[in-house]
């Protein structure tokens, strides 16, 4: 498999990035933040190859189809989803600084699928009730929100960091490099609700697969219960903001109980409790 | 202000709302912890005596129907419909409060504006307001005033209702819900062939008009029968399953009124019910059928293992030595074949194959198949309309909540001697940021024009 070559790249760049993005909160180096930030796209290119690669792969031993199916393409998936969300709202928003706090949590899950044994990577064929395209628009919708959560997360944690160093008056350390917290307020506001259309969509989408591959849209097993879950945070966390006028540090603890909510959903589930879903984690 | 009754100022309020969405947050845990739909015994064994009861009381083993939870949805949907019916007619207000009213101290407080003064005539100045809204894709509306002139224009005021179409699209859902429950229909509408979920094993060959339901396991009528014409498995090279596949012919007064095929994946509906392939029950016996290939002559058999059959039109016996099977699942067949000319023919063959035989005089055609019955689940939820179109809506009404706005624009013109006071004002009820950043590049845009 050839494509595994190329996710070992990718890994090793996203890492490098993960160091690099550290490397400018630490010494406000604006050259730093810049390599960080094109080794982070040099990652998503090449992970993109790779992705391809592994499609086409699939084709030739029999088993096409969309690498999206098993623990190890997931995982691979929400690094790459993550990343490019990453790098658009850093284009977007001029904050490189937020790469800090995202690149690493891409590092380690693109570490883990790659090096984990509890993790298998060989491309295996679909089992029946896999066949389906609304699989596929459901992995890709989820894990879309999925990496705006997790962006959204580490917005989260950016403003308490620095929310809590500006109440002890020292301002001038590293943490003064971070943007105002009124725009990392905003950014972390506008990522959950790109992320809760995504999760709704996803969550939307796996119910109609449900419904094609087992005849009930909705059966309260785990996964779904979790996803609901999620996305009845998110949507408290929305209306607390819209309409109670919650911002701040109480948003932020939100977008980071959020983001435990979806990992949980993403993984504790597989690995905790037992389901549909858990043929998943083959 | 209209005096609100306690009842409506407790089911507007969001602050119900926050507590709901946190409670069904919360309590949703317990049946992804505790494993539902087990019997009485189970939790005994599991968490005591005592537990078990208490569990009893609450509903756990099926705690997502419980009359607790489903109260707690209800709440939930209560909420919904007063809070929304509460402000819908606020959105009215202020799409039909007539913007022409405007008065220049309203206009003076707008958040956003810019008032600057140019040496112009006024038909010069209101060319100049107009382009402005031009270049925002707005069309300006001119109102005469006693000692000025006002300029009004809006647009997206309709996404205003964008959350109420989510609110909306999620008490569809839930109604679908409802309606698709079979609960619901066999409990009050006491009509259980209404909505139900059920299933039925059906060996080929065999057919059948009615299922037995999940719930409470009674026999529930079709108006039609199934009837079973084959069942296969196929495997991928490393031996995984790759299609479970079932033929099908649907009959009605005797008749085949429809020929299908069901795949996991590839359900079929007729007269409202869907059938699914969920599983299957191999037997342990085959048929076995042969041809002979000068000439065509056939037979067929259905046998068990270590049974000769004698074929007399032929001259031919044959039977099944021995078997290889991976569970209950017959991957591999001995077969015994002999036509009484020389030593008979002993080989193994895969169900589903075609093995020739070459005998002294003549060529046969031999096939065999493990006999199955089909695992089929049968539904009829006439929700499921209902919970796709509340599921779309809702994707079309987050999309305008979220992403459009209702923007409205303002200019007025006021003429003393030969100056102009021009000012221009605008606002935006969400992406304030966004409307702000254009606005204010069209002002230095005009001003760089002066
Ligand atoms: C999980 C279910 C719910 C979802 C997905 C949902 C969704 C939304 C969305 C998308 C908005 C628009 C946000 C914006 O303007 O940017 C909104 C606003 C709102 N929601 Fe909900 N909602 C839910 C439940 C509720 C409930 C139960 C209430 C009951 C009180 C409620 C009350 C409100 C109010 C008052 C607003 C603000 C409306 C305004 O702008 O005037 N929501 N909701």
């Amino acid at each position: 498999m050839e494509s595994s070559l190329f996710f070992g790249l990718a890994m090793i760049a996203y890492i490098l990035a993960a160091a690099f993005y550290l490397g400018l909160f630490l010494f406000k180096n604006d050259k730093v933040g810049l390599i960080g930030m094109l080794f982070a796209a040099g990652g998503v290119i090449v992970q993109t190859i790779a992705l391809g690669m592994r499609w086409h792969e699939s084709y030739q031993i029999g088993a096409g189809h969309a690498p999206l199916t098993n623990m190890y393409e997931s995982l691979v998936f929400f690094a790459w989803c993550t990343t490019l969300f990453y790098l658009g709202l850093e284009y977007r928003f001029k904050a490189r600084i937020m790469g800090a706090f995202v690149m690493p949590c891409v590092a380690v899950a693109m570490a883990y699928a790659s090096l984990s044994a509890r993790i298998d990577d060989t491309i295996s064929p679909l089992i029946p009730a896999l066949q389906s395209n609304w699989l596929i628009a459901h992995v890709v919708t989820c894990f879309i929100g999925y990496g705006a959560f997790a962006v959204a997360g580490g917005l989260g944690m950016m403003y308490l960091l620095k929310s809590a160093s500006r109440n002890k008056q020292e301002n001038l350390s590293i943490l003064g490099s971070l943007p105002e917290l009124k725009i990392i307020d905003d950014l972390t506001h506008k990522t959950i609700i790109f992320g809760f259309m995504w999760l709704s969509a996803g969550i939307i989408t796996g119910a109609i697969w449900a419904n094609e591959a087992w005849g009930t849209y909705w059966s309260w097993d785990p996964k779904e219960t979790w996803s609901i879950i999620t996305w009845f945070v998110y949507a408290l966390t929305l209306h607390a903001r819209f309409t109670r006028g919650w911002q701040g540090r109480r948003i932020a603890w939100l977008a980071i109980v959020g983001f435990l909510a979806v990992f949980f959903t993403y993984f504790g589930v597989n690995f905790f409790l037992s389901g549909l879903h858990s043929y998943g984690s083959v | 202000m209209r005096k609100k009754n306690g009842f409506v100022s407790l089911f507007a309020s969001v602050q119900l709302a926050l507590f709901l969405l946190f409670i069904l947050a919360a309590t949703s845990i317990i049946g992804t912890i505790i494993p539902q739909n087990q019997s009485h015994g189970f939790y005994v064994q599991q968490f005591g005596e005592k537990t078990a009861q208490f569990f009893g009381l609450l509903d756990i083993a099926d705690m997502y129907n419980s009359w607790w939870f489903l109260s707690l949805l209800g709440l939930f949907a209560l909420n919904l419909i007063v809070c929304s019916l509460e402000r819908i007619p606020l959105v009215f207000r202020i799409l039909g409060r007539d913007m022409g009213m405007t008065s220049p101290e309203q206009l003076a407080q707008m958040p956003l504006k810019h008032a600057y003064t140019r040496l112009s005539t006024v038909d010069a100045a209101e060319q100049e307001v107009m382009q402005f809204f031009r270049s925002l894709g707005f069309k300006a509306q001119k109102v005469e005033k006693d000692e000025s002139s006002l300029y009004v224009a809006q647009k997206g005021g309709w996404s205003r209702f964008g959350v109420y179409v989510v609110h909306c699209s999620i008490l569809i859902v839930l109604l679908g819900a409802v309606i698709g429950s079979s609960t619901i229909a066999e409990k009050i509408l006491h009509n259980p062939t209404f909505a139900f979920k059920g299933a039925m094993m059906l060996p080929e060959g065999q057919a059948s008009g009615h299922i037995n339901a999940f719930k409470g396991g009674q026999h529930i009528d079709l108006d039609f029968q199934l009837f079973c014409k084959d069942f296969t498995i196929e495997y991928y090279p490393n031996g995984m399953p790759k299609t479970y596949r079932t033929e099908v012919g649907i009959i009605e007064e005797g008749r085949e009124v429809r020929h299908a095929i069901i795949e996991v994946n590839k359900p079929l509906t007729y007269k409202g019910v869907t059938f699914y392939q969920s599983s299957y029950q191999p037997f342990q016996n085959y048929l076995v059928q042969i041809k002979r290939a000068a000439d065509g002559l056939a037979t067929s058999s259905k046998i068990g293992v270590a049974r000769e059959v004698l074929w007399s039109e032929a001259g031919v016996r044959y039977g099944i030595i021995n078997r290889e099977n991976r569970g209950e699942v017959t991957r591999q067949l001995k077969i015994w074949f002999s036509d009484g000319q020389g030593k008979a023919s002993i080989f193994w063959l895969q169900p589903g194959q075609e093995a020739k035989i070459k005998r002294p005089d003549a060529t046969y055609i031999l096939k065999v198949e493990q006999a199955y019955a089909t695992g089929l689940q049968a539904t009829k939820d006439p929700g499921v309309g209902l919970v796709y179109s509340g599921c779309i809506l809702m994707l079309v009404g987050l999309y305008v909540a979220f992403f459009l706005s209702h923007r409205r624009l303002y200019g007025s013109i006021q003429a003393t001697g030969s100056e102009c006071h021009i000012l221009l004002a605008g606002d935006a009820n969400k992406n304030k940021v966004g409307f702000e950043r254009k606005f204010t590049e069209r002002i230095k845009r005009l001003e760089q024009l002066s």
